[in-house]
């Protein structure tokens, strides 16, 4: 390391930008703290406003009421079978569209590709789009929240850019010369070289799954097959109804029980993510640059 | 490079075997590409045919292809209601508070990352300013609420302080700041990562030429580091001009209430609202195919102005 003495104003930028780092990091981290400490008070402390960043009064009641919730378990269950389904149809087809379209000589690539950078721009409204999974006779059930997603082109066109530029051509010319074909080629050469694309791919679709709310809420109609997101929200929906009401003593507690309980709900609704967020930090910085670099 | 078989276009003969063979070389290919193009018919280009619907007066017996034709009348029917203003106005007023707040808040954090000396720490305030972006807006929506309820943290904090408690979310005058500050905080740390890419990507040199030539660390930010980040800054702000008319579904919807109406319903919503369950699918259509044209506009204008500043089109 270089020790030189440290010119005035660069003290003063270190300073401030230790300072403003910190504020930053308080900020994000302040609320996430909160909503963890408080799922784990006493209702009474919470009410108060006495949890600060630890919990006061420990208490997990919320939590056990959480696991002996029905409709959230199944709503947890359903959310990771739909991820999971839906993740692997996503990526089977976005490699079938993104491999030939990253073909130099496959006559067709240029329509197909403007057929799909078409509805990336234009997107058909709402009432046409429900319809038309009306139609297929999807409502309500799974495939609606899979199907009618099942490639984004963004996410295709950044598969198709890491295919023509990461994999060597020449190699891939030169197996196709020696007598291998297309789909070979793919299953042998392209994907085994493309594992990282692959992994951030599978990221991008599982947590957009997870996360989507709106297909659920204007799909499903049953409540067996409720996404957790959709749980989620109604429960806090109806929460807030019973909140207002409260007007004795015994309601007021019980909407102090209340608002543990959605504290607790967040955070169980964010385990996953914690669970996934090394692997996430991981693979996702790479995904931004890749899709940042255009092909 | 040309693939290997580079054709003159004089020999056309030529051109047309060398088509044939092409085709014939690649039938997997086609036969590869098949099923997403059964998918990208059915799922995508199904329903921009089914948007027809807005120029007819839709019923479940004529459907898409049946129902009576009655040209512009919804497209008439939104721009002369009394909500085409106050959708606009809501719409345009939540983007563009949401475009400007959100532009600087990523510059300063990939700059001040950016010259961090304890590594750990600019690692961990990385990746706690990253997780929020991957939480769910269901979720975000109940922290938000959580934070701001009448007997959330903030309010307690209020009142210790001598004032009133607020009702946030039943506020309409705070809805689009509540709805902009929250988009802040989920996302900047994630908006970051495009600047920090940039911004590693200057040359270490021209840092170490000015710094011989006595330049303090402000000068070096305001001389090289912002004139290099300053494209991906210009692509970034030009490319949120064209989503304009389209933001957010999903949240607005769920931060939406019978309170805030006034100023949280806009043109999505809407379009949600009268459709799915006022039932008025024609109009809904118009209304949607409105939205779906002008923003086709907007971000085909924003790429050719993207592509003259920056000479990268995005499209």
């Amino acid at each position: 390391m270089k020790r030189k003495v440290m010119s005035k104003s660069n003290r003063i930028f270190y300073i401030v930008n230790t300072v403003l780092l910190m504020i930053c990091l308080l900020l994000v981290a302040m609320p996430i703290l909160n909503v963890v400490a408080s799922s784990l008070s006493s209702p009474s402390a919470v009410i108060r406003g006495q949890v600060s960043f630890w919990p006061k009064g420990w208490n997990i009641d919320a939590y056990e009421e959480i696991f002996s919730n029905r409709s959230l378990l199944t709503g947890y269950k359903n959310s990771i079978i739909y991820t999971i389904v839906g993740t692997c149809v996503n990526i089977v087809l976005t490699i079938m569209a993104a491999y030939p379209l990253s073909v130099k000589d496959f006559i067709g690539r240029k329509v197909i590709s403007a057929l799909f950078i078409f509805v990336m721009i234009f997107t058909a409204p709402l009432i046409p789009t429900y319809l038309n999974v009306k139609n297929l006779g999807l409502l309500d059930s799974m495939w609606a929240l899979i199907l009618p997603g099942a490639i984004s082109v963004y996410n295709m066109i950044i598969a198709r850019t890491y295919f023509q530029n990461s994999i060597p051509g020449e190699m891939l010319e030169s197996a196709r010369l020696d007598g291998c074909d297309d789909i070979r080629v793919l299953v042998n050469m392209v994907l085994p070289l493309s594992k990282s694309i692959l992994a951030v791919l599978v990221l991008y679709y599982a947590i957009a799954h997870w996360n989507s709310y709106f297909d659920a809420f204007i799909y499903l109609s049953s409540e067996n097959k409720f996404t957790l997101q959709v749980v989620l929200r109604n429960i806090m929906n109806s929460v807030a109804a019973l909140e207002e009401m409260a007007t004795t003593a015994e309601q007021s507690m019980r909407a102090a029980n209340i608002e543990v309980l959605k504290y607790a709900i967040i955070v169980f609704g964010s385990i996953p993510l914690i669970i996934l967020y090394p692997f996430v930090q991981k693979h996702f910085v790479k995904g931004v640059m890749i899709g940042s670099v255009k092909g | 490079m040309k693939p290997k078989k580079t054709i003159r276009p004089e020999h056309k003969k030529q051109h047309a075997k060398n088509t044939i063979r092409s085709i014939k070389r690649h039938w997997q290919l086609y036969l590869i590409v098949a099923l997403p193009l059964v998918y990208l018919i059915v799922f995508k280009y199904m329903p921009i045919i089914g948007s027809q619907i807005a120029f007819r007066d839709y019923n479940f017996k004529g459907g898409i292809w049946h129902s009576p034709f009655v040209g512009l009348k919804y497209f008439k029917m939104f721009f002369q209601s009394p909500q085409f203003w106050r959708l606009m106005g809501n719409t345009l007023g939540l983007s563009v508070y949401g475009i400007v707040l959100g532009v600087f808040p990523p510059i300063i954090l990939a700059i001040a990352l950016n010259y961090v000396r304890v590594r750990w720490f600019g690692k961990t305030v990385q990746m706690v300013t990253y997780m929020p972006y991957f939480i769910s807006t269901v979720l975000i929506v109940g922290i938000l609420s959580q934070m701001l309820s009448l007997t959330g943290p903030v309010n307690h904090l209020i009142e210790n302080l001598g004032g009133q408690a607020i009702h946030f979310m039943g506020e309409p005058k705070l809805f689009k700041t509540l709805y902009v500050f929250s988009d802040v905080w989920q996302k900047t740390g994630y908006n970051a990562v495009i600047y920090i890419s940039a911004l590693a990507a200057v040359d270490q040199e021209l840092h170490e030429a000015a710094t011989v030539d006595g330049a303090n660390i402000w000068q070096r930010i305001r001389y090289i580091d912002i004139p290099s980040i300053m494209p991906t800054a210009v692509i970034l702000l030009i490319m949120s001009c064209g989503h304009i008319l389209t933001i957010g579904y999903e949240k607005v919807l769920l931060l939406q209430n019978d309170l805030n109406m006034a100023t949280s319903d806009i043109i999505s919503t809407y379009v949600y609202r009268i459709g799915l369950s006022g039932m008025q699918y024609s109009y809904s259509t118009a209304i949607g195919i409105f939205q779906s044209v002008v923003s086709l506009i907007l971000l085909l204008v924003v790429n050719k102005i993207a592509d003259k500043v920056a000479d990268t089109s995005l499209i």
